[in-house]
């Protein structure tokens, strides 16, 4: 038999990163033995917002949702005996992206590598973070003068990097329609490519390059087919813009070039078996047409919902991949969808709406109009507000979830908190030791030097990649990189978009509550305040604004305090505020500490008797002890329920009432 | 059990902050037993003049002129040296009741220091207007803060309604939001001490907006009291600017006080709530029971120990005798 010929398959990654930098390099080096051909770095939260682990703010986070990098140190850590010339890396970093790039080369300088060898992406996309996953630091026109910078940089001396990657992806993840997505990533892109267009210091004939290197990060949600369609129809706008707004000529500069991590929303946490599927289907909408195939896959595990995942639950997502390329004949084939009238018709029609969008958006001054006056932002919150009522109804069938809910125990579950990974404590101590004992042993007058000419040179209008390199080398930390450019550009804080968000027709149920909250206000003599807010950095604030939306809409007054709070403000703002419950959402997994700090704090300042509900990606053991601690309620993402949620809130004020 | 008003009254006296949250969650209450609370409180301020030592400061504008990055940079040029109090005020929906309050989120500079206190509150029943415990809560603050702000959205209505309860409004505009006719014919324009138009860095618009401004100014003000008010510019997001709207609101409280328009605004603001309450209650039919708009100033004049609260219900009291007798 005959071998047929073989495409090439995309780049196989798992996103992947937790406690230390030595832990999570042999978790690197573990998955590229097993078969993945490029990594997907995870970064903790502090040092995507560019805080060392010592920081008040730091406190709870330090290696949750990915690995701990504060300086040169770290980063060489991370690759040890990964060759850098080599390896394709995907840094998903936003805020301090120009720095943990940095960190890269200088990591790579010392392994000996020439920064024009390495390849990979940093996701450097701070649109997305105003809208959604909330790891911004600095206001957007900063923000986009950065990113213009690792663009201009990065052309001629990382050639084969890609210094953005336009998420599409956590616009899904905050329920934007695939229209939305369309839209928004290439406003987003556009104003990337404009940014960069106005420098003194880029020709105009390096352009088509620089368009080249712009690449993008989608989702690929349930809705397979439509998944399809949507990458198609990416394909011929951005050839489209490519042409008519940038005049490039070069067909091969105007690809459309994305990689993919497939869908974490629609995981559920009831019947976790049924999200293998899921992920396999997911998987299909981005790798059945050639024309439009992904770049490179990264898969979530079966168990998301629950915390976070462990080596086998990745090691079984990874095998997923390689059985779809190296199993299956997909990559046997020329695109099959090539003449479907279905298929065009339905891209046709996105492409139509998402370009009225995409205008709509441009007029209005394009997306740092589109972010400050809270547009898109509006959007994305009724879109989500939508498919979450949609959910609750029963409109929309989530098996296992509203619908085929019987179910046997599952075996994978059986097991309690060892169904998941469970990050030591100890790690956040013992990232702190590492970095004083760095510290300790840096030679402190280049660190100041290096601080300084980081600041001459950003203050001046220069380029932010080669000081920050230099600083690199010399010791810096990531808190010392920020704090300095913190201090130039102003902290932001972004419009959230839930005080203007349209309610929708209200449920028989939704009705009833409402009545129980004018009841209970008057019993307690003024009117149900629920405040809710979310402590630590986690910053993904779709969740707290469903409940803040919803509150609103049973009739509470709700004090949305928004994200990156300490349990200290937590409290301050509970208690001058004068509220009657306090819900808090956490999907970091830092609940534990932060939690059970603002409990005791309450009750340091009297407060004990106001109720505390929380929510977020919480694993039962978990939830048991916080309920221990004094939490009245827990949620996780099988309570998809918000009218019951409000009711719940509702009692519990009553509660307090009557006691 | 209801928490005591005189004693609350008198810590607030004594600048006591730890008494503001209680106060203010009892002025809101609208249990008969609390409201007897209240009013004790409320009396208790009333007889003590010192709120008049606190500056009270309304901001007004649309959605989206930058009245929270404002705040946020007066809070930051202000403290440490003086303590600040805000208020701040959202719509509640009309159809649920609900409201988001989301200022407390963009107002950062002043978390984790307790010489900054914030309050939410929702506008309530009325539209455009402000809920009842807004006046009450404002004489609170007054009691504890160097200064108070009341923030509001200007939806047209609220202007003068807000201004009864500060010394001095702002009103914010911001570049190009322009046309001034719309501003003239809203009679926006006749009831702010200050305008100021943010985002000044946006350069040539903004100022072309700040003359149109003062133009519009020069057809409307009538100038009774003889301030003129100032038109400045300002860059909240950079902190431009801000110096000179407090000289402003320092050179505004100087000459009202010098003038004696300040003391005629506060009695002026005390009649307006007391008259809005009992004809929200009574109607204009109930109020002639006790002789009108104009022997119900006087009474109010002639009471000047009691508090609003304890005015209105002294005053109802009276007008249900009257309905009640045969």
């Amino acid at each position: 038999m005959s071998t047929p010929a073989r495409d090439r398959p995309w780049l196989i990654r798992t996103y992947s990163g937790h406690s230390s930098a030595r832990a999570s390099n042999q978790l690197y080096r573990t998955n590229l033995a097993k078969g993945q051909t490029g990594l997907s770095v995870a970064f903790d939260l502090p040092t995507q917002t560019g805080y060392d682990a010592d920081h008040p703010l730091a406190r709870g986070e330090v290696g949750k949702v990915g690995v701990p990098v504060a300086h040169i140190e770290d980063m060489s850590q991370l690759f040890d005996q990964i060759p850098l010339d080599e390896m394709n890396s995907n840094l998903t970093i936003n805020a301090t992206a120009a720095w943990l790039l940095s960190l890269y080369v200088a990591a790579a300088e010392r392994q000996g590598v020439n920064p024009r060898q390495l390849q990979g992406t940093t996701q450097n996309d701070i649109v997305k973070e105003y809208l959604s996953r909330g790891t911004y630091v600095f206001p957007p026109e900063a923000s986009l003068r950065l990113i213009g910078e690792m663009v201009t940089f990065t052309v001629d001396e990382i050639p084969k990097w890609n210094p953005v990657n336009v998420c599409s992806y956590h616009l899904q993840e905050a329920g934007a329609t695939p229209m939305q997505e369309i839209a928004y990533a290439m406003a987003t892109a556009v104003a990337v490519l404009d940014t960069v267009k106005a420098r003194d210091d880029v020709p105009e004939e390096a352009i088509p390059r620089v368009f080249g290197r712009i690449s993008f990060f989608l989702n690929s949600g349930i809705r397979f087919i439509d998944e399809v369609c949507k990458c198609r129809a990416m394909t011929q706008i951005w050839d489209e813009i490519g042409r008519k707004r940038y005049g490039i000529e070069d067909a091969k500069m105007r690809r459309f070039r994305y990689g993919v991590q497939v869908n974490s929303l629609g995981l559920t946490e009831a019947q976790p078996e049924n999200n293998v599927i899921r992920i396999v289907l997911e998987s299909l909408g981005v790798t059945l047409s050639k024309d439009a195939r992904t770049r490179s896959l990264q898969l979530p595990a079966w168990n998301e919902a629950l915390g976070l995942p462990r080596p086998w639950d990745q090691q079984w997502s990874l095998r997923i991949q390689q059985i779809l390329a190296y199993e299956t004949d997909l990559l046997e084939h020329g695109d099959i969808f090539e003449g479907s009238k279905v298929i065009e018709a339905r891209t046709g029609e996105l492409k139509h709406e998402a370009l009225a969008e995409l205008t709509k958006v441009l007029d209005m001054g394009g997306v740092v109009a589109a972010i400050e006056n809270a547009y898109m932002k509006q959007r994305l919150v009724e879109s989500n507000t939508l498919r979450v009522r949609a959910i609750e109804s029963g409109e929309l069938t989530v098996v296992g979830v509203n619908d085929f809910t019987q179910t046997e125990p599952s075996p994978l579950t059986a097991a309690g908190s060892e169904s998941i990974l469970v990050v030591d404590n100890a790690a956040e101590r013992e990232q702190v030791e590492r970095l004083e004992a760095f510290r300790a042993q840096r030679n402190y007058a280049d660190v100041a030097a290096a601080i300084q000419n980081l600041r001459d040179v950003v203050t001046n209008g220069g380029n932010i990649m080669p000081p920050s390199i230099r600083a690199a080398h010399a010791g810096v930390t990531t808190g010392e990189w920020a704090t300095t450019l913190r201090e130039i550009f102003g902290e932001y804080r972004a419009p959230t978009g839930v005080g203007s968000a349209r309610g929708t027709t209200e449920s028989e149920t939704a009705r009833q509550v409402r009545e129980q909250v004018d009841h209970v206000s008057k019993q307690l003599g003024r009117r149900v305040k629920l405040l809710v807010g979310k402590p630590g950095l986690d910053g993904h604030s779709n969740g707290a604004e469903q409940i803040a939306v919803a509150a609103r809409d049973v009739g509470m007054e709700v004090v949305y305090e928004g994200i990156r709070l300490t349990p200290e403000e937590i409290v301050a703002s509970a208690r001058d505020e004068g509220v009657h419950v306090i819900g808090l959402s956490l999907l970091s997994g830092s609940h534990g500490v932060l939690v059970i700090d603002v409990l005791k704090r309450l009750a340091e300042v009297g407060l004990a008797d106001v109720p505390v509900v929380v929510g977020g990606i919480i694993p039962e053991s978990d939830a048991e002890e916080l309920r221990k601690a004094g939490v009245r309620r827990v949620y996780t993402p099988k309570d998809f329920n918000l009218t019951r949620i409000m009711a719940e809130i509702v009692e519990l004020a009553a509660e307090r009432h009557e006691r | 059990m209801s928490a005591d008003g005189a004693a609350l009254g008198a810590r607030l006296q004594r600048g006591d902050r730890s008494a503001v949250p209680e106060a203010l969650n009892l002025v809101d209450d609208q249990r008969s037993e609390p409201r007897r609370q209240a009013r004790a409180l409320l009396d208790r301020l009333q007889r003590s003049r010192d709120s008049l030592q606190a500056q009270r400061v309304g901001i007004t504008g649309a959605p989206g002129v930058g009245k929270s990055t404002l705040l946020d940079a007066l809070v930051r040029s202000l403290r440490p040296e003086r303590s600040v109090g805000i208020l701040a005020i959202d719509p509640s929906s009309q159809r649920t009741g609900g409201a988001l309050l989301g200022d407390r989120y963009r107002v950062r500079s002043g978390t984790g220091d307790e010489g900054v206190y914030i309050r939410s509150m929702a506008a309530r029943q009325r539209l455009g207007g402000l809920a009842d415990a807004t006046a009450a809560s404002v004489e609170i603050l007054s009691a504890v803060f160097d200064f108070v702000f009341v923030e509001t959205v200007g939806v047209g209505q609220s202007e003068s309604e807000i201004s009864r309860l500060v010394d001095s409004l702002v009103f914010i505009a911001q570049p190009g939001a322009g046309d001034m006719l719309q501003f003239m014919k809203a009679g926006i324009l006749e009831v702010p001490d200050v305008f100021l138009v943010n985002k000044a860095d946006l350069g040539a618009p903004a100022e072309r907006t700040a003359s149109e401004l003062a133009a519009g100014l020069g057809l409307t003000t009538s100038l009774a009291d003889g301030w003129e008010p100032p038109v400045l510019l300002a860059s909240a997001r950079d902190t431009v600017g801000i110096p000179e709207l407090l000289a402003a609101l320092e050179a505004h409280g100087r000459h009202a006080r010098a003038s004696g328009t300040l003391a005629e605004r506060r009695f002026a603001g005390r009649v307006h709530s007391v008259f809005d309450s009992l004809t929200a209650g009574y109607g204009s039919f109930g109020l002639a029971r006790i002789g009108g708009r104009e022997a119900l100033e006087l009474r109010v004049r002639e009471a000047d120990q009691q508090s609003v609260a304890s005015l209105v219900h002294s005053l109802s009291q009276e007008i249900e005798d009257d309905l009640a007798k045969p």
